[in-house]
């Protein structure tokens, strides 16, 4: 079976943001970029699928080449056997719509049968992606996928649809699936398997390789402006033993703060 | 622009709290934009009735809602959108808002701006802001294509007043198109706790409680005793001290609760991301260093073991 997993590319979770010099991007310098945390989990997904039914497993991103390097590290290094990097210029910036029709064309390309994506980057938190890329493929769409069970092409989905509650659901490949906490514990590269990942395929490819124009890419969703959250005043470090600081917090709590 | 349609969202023909809120927020752009709200409606409800929040005109699309499916939905509102002639859409940032509009938006070729938490007329058209990088950024975001579709974080807006009036129903037929999903169970939860990310009080706990016996004999009670739901930090969820559906932080849930007391959490930059909206927060930690005291309201260096039955009974003991 043919198994593709969407990975994005983000600053890793400890980056404190900068806003970068046109005020509607952030500063780069100086960032620690990581594959996005629930990209892993569907990574470890398309894996584990591999290991329990044989196949490829192939990772789409739509992001710079210099990618290749978490791609690696977070993906080939782990299981994943080729990853293809959609670089073109008219990408640079493209909106969740625009980067939805270049990965379902890649992956069309490759003759994917399932699709394993993050239920969301966490850089812009847009939580958009995988579902337009199953309306682009109108493929069936599992959101939010806490446990998974694949056998032949039929699966059993678990799905968190909010408030805590959870829906099971059965239906047959192809479909996307979209990966969030709890699906799996992602395992960690070993040395050899970081050696032969440097080893393994990374195709990039432009827009026209995978038959789109620009045009087909050109974005809705412009952001104008980005601004920080406005830093709360420093609060009160409260002094005494601990029987004063318990007394005078449950004081403040109710009478200067109103909360209880 | 031509007019707004809100999608409104009801639970076996009651109305979910997120539709008042943004027909009512839907007509005060309206009126500065100079155009109508509309609002779609899936399924059997009391249609009518929206026109209290501002609602002209609802487009219903009749059909069997009552298990949620992603292509019935999806095909649903398309009709319903193409019926209003609408430019502009307003959802929830709910289960369907994240699972069914992007589908939505791909069916469309339009724009989406995401979990936006305010949403201003700018220039003649909607301008949503919306945090990114689970609130370390805002940022404000304009769609120039149709339709433009904002999704909205429940509470952004509070509750509209009703003024009494009624819509006119148009009823929509559709040619729903089911998923191919079949639903086999629904399991709701059986804790009476609010969801962390409704939760007006939390507690978490962090990795300094050391084991999962602790978390429960610590933590869990105190957050009882506050009425509050119990949270933890991504390092004590890792430890396998909570579950993973307690996690605050970037990636877990971000919460905006009126009290936060962090007990043996640091701070790590991840962690304030997700909390960092609450309006009164509270921290104990051994460590006066932890980044933790930067925004806590009310700081206790101390030993959370030694705090916690003392916070509990000081708690319990108000009337």
């Amino acid at each position: 079976m043919k198994i593709g997993v969407c990975v994005k590319v983000v600053p890793d979770t400890d980056t404190r943001i900068k806003i970068g010099g046109d005020g509607a991007s952030i500063e780069e310098n100086g960032i620690k970029w990581i594959v996005s945390p629930y990209d892993a989990f569907a990574v470890e997904e398309g894996v584990q699928t591999k290991e329990a039914q044989s196949g490829e497993v192939v990772l789409f991103s739509v992001g710079p080449k210099a990618w290749q390097t978490q791609l690696r590290a977070g993906g080939l290094a782990v299981g994943a056997d080729k990853a293809v990097i959609v670089d073109d210029p008219a990408m640079g910036g493209a909106d969740g719509l625009g980067v939805a029709k270049a990965l379902s064309a890649a992956a069309k390309a490759e003759g994917v049968e399932v699709l394993f994506a993050g239920k969301q980057a966490i850089d812009d938190d847009n939580v958009q992606v995988p579902a337009m890329i199953a309306e682009l493929l109108n493929w069936p769409l599992v959101s939010f996928v806490s446990d998974l069970n694949i056998d032949g092409q039929s699966f059993t989905a678990t799905r968190n649809v909010g408030g805590g509650t959870q829906e099971v659901v059965t239906g047959s490949l192809p479909a996307v699936f979209t990966a969030d906490r709890g699906l799996n514990s992602p395992r960690y590269a070993k040395l050899p398997a970081i050696m032969k990942a440097k080893k393994k395929p990374v195709d990039v490819k432009a827009l026209a390789d995978i038959g789109l124009s620009d045009a087909d890419v050109a974005a809705a969703v412009q952001v104008k402006s980005l601004s920080l959250p406005v830093e709360r005043a420093a609060g009160r470090m409260l002094e005494g033993d601990v029987d004063a600081m318990v007394n005078e917090l449950a004081r403040l709590l109710r009478e200067e703060a109103k909360v209880i | 622009m031509s007019g707004i349609l809100v999608i409104a969202e009801h639970e076996g023909g009651v109305f979910k709290k997120t539709a008042a809120e943004l027909i009512g927020k839907a007509a005060a752009l309206a009126g500065s934009l100079g155009v109508e709200v509309s609002a779609a409606v899936l399924g059997d409800a009391p249609a009518a009735e929206l026109g209290a929040f501002g609602a002209t005109k609802v487009y219903q699309v009749a059909g069997d809602f009552s298990s949620y499916d992603t292509g019935m939905v999806v095909s649903g509102l398309d009709a319903a959108l193409k019926a209003s002639g609408a430019s502009t859409v307003l959802a929830a940032a709910s289960f369907l808002g994240k699972d069914a509009v992007p589908r939505l938006v791909a069916r469309t070729n339009g724009g989406q701006a995401s979990e936006c938490t305010d949403l201003v007329a700018t220039d003649g058209s909607v301008v949503g802001h919306r945090p990114q990088y689970a609130g370390k950024v805002m940022a404000e975001v304009a769609i120039s294509r149709s339709p433009a579709f904002f999704t909205v974080r429940p509470n952004s807006f509070g509750q509209p007043a009703a003024t009494g009036g009624t819509a006119e129903v148009v009823a929509v037929n559709a040619e729903l198109s089911p998923s191919g999903l079949t639903l086999v169970e629904r399991k709701t939860p059986e804790t009476e706790a609010v969801d962390l990310t409704e939760a007006e009080r939390i507690v978490s706990g962090g990795r300094s409680l050391k084991s999962q016996e602790n978390f429960d004999s610590v933590i869990r009670p105190l957050a009882e005793a506050f009425g509050a739901t119990a949270g933890a930090s991504r390092a004590a969820v890792d430890a396998g001290y909570a579950p993973h559906g307690d996690q605050v932080g970037q990636t877990g849930k971000t919460v905006n609760p009126q009290l936060y007391v962090a007990m043996g959490i640091s701070g790590a930059i991840q962690h304030l991301a997700g909390m960092r909206t609450s309006k009164v927060i509270v921290a104990v930690n051994t460590d006066a260093d932890a980044p933790i005291f930067e925004h806590a309201t009310y700081g206790l260096v101390a030993d959370l073991f030694e705090v916690a039955p003392k916070l509990q009974a000081a708690i319990e003991s108000l009337d």
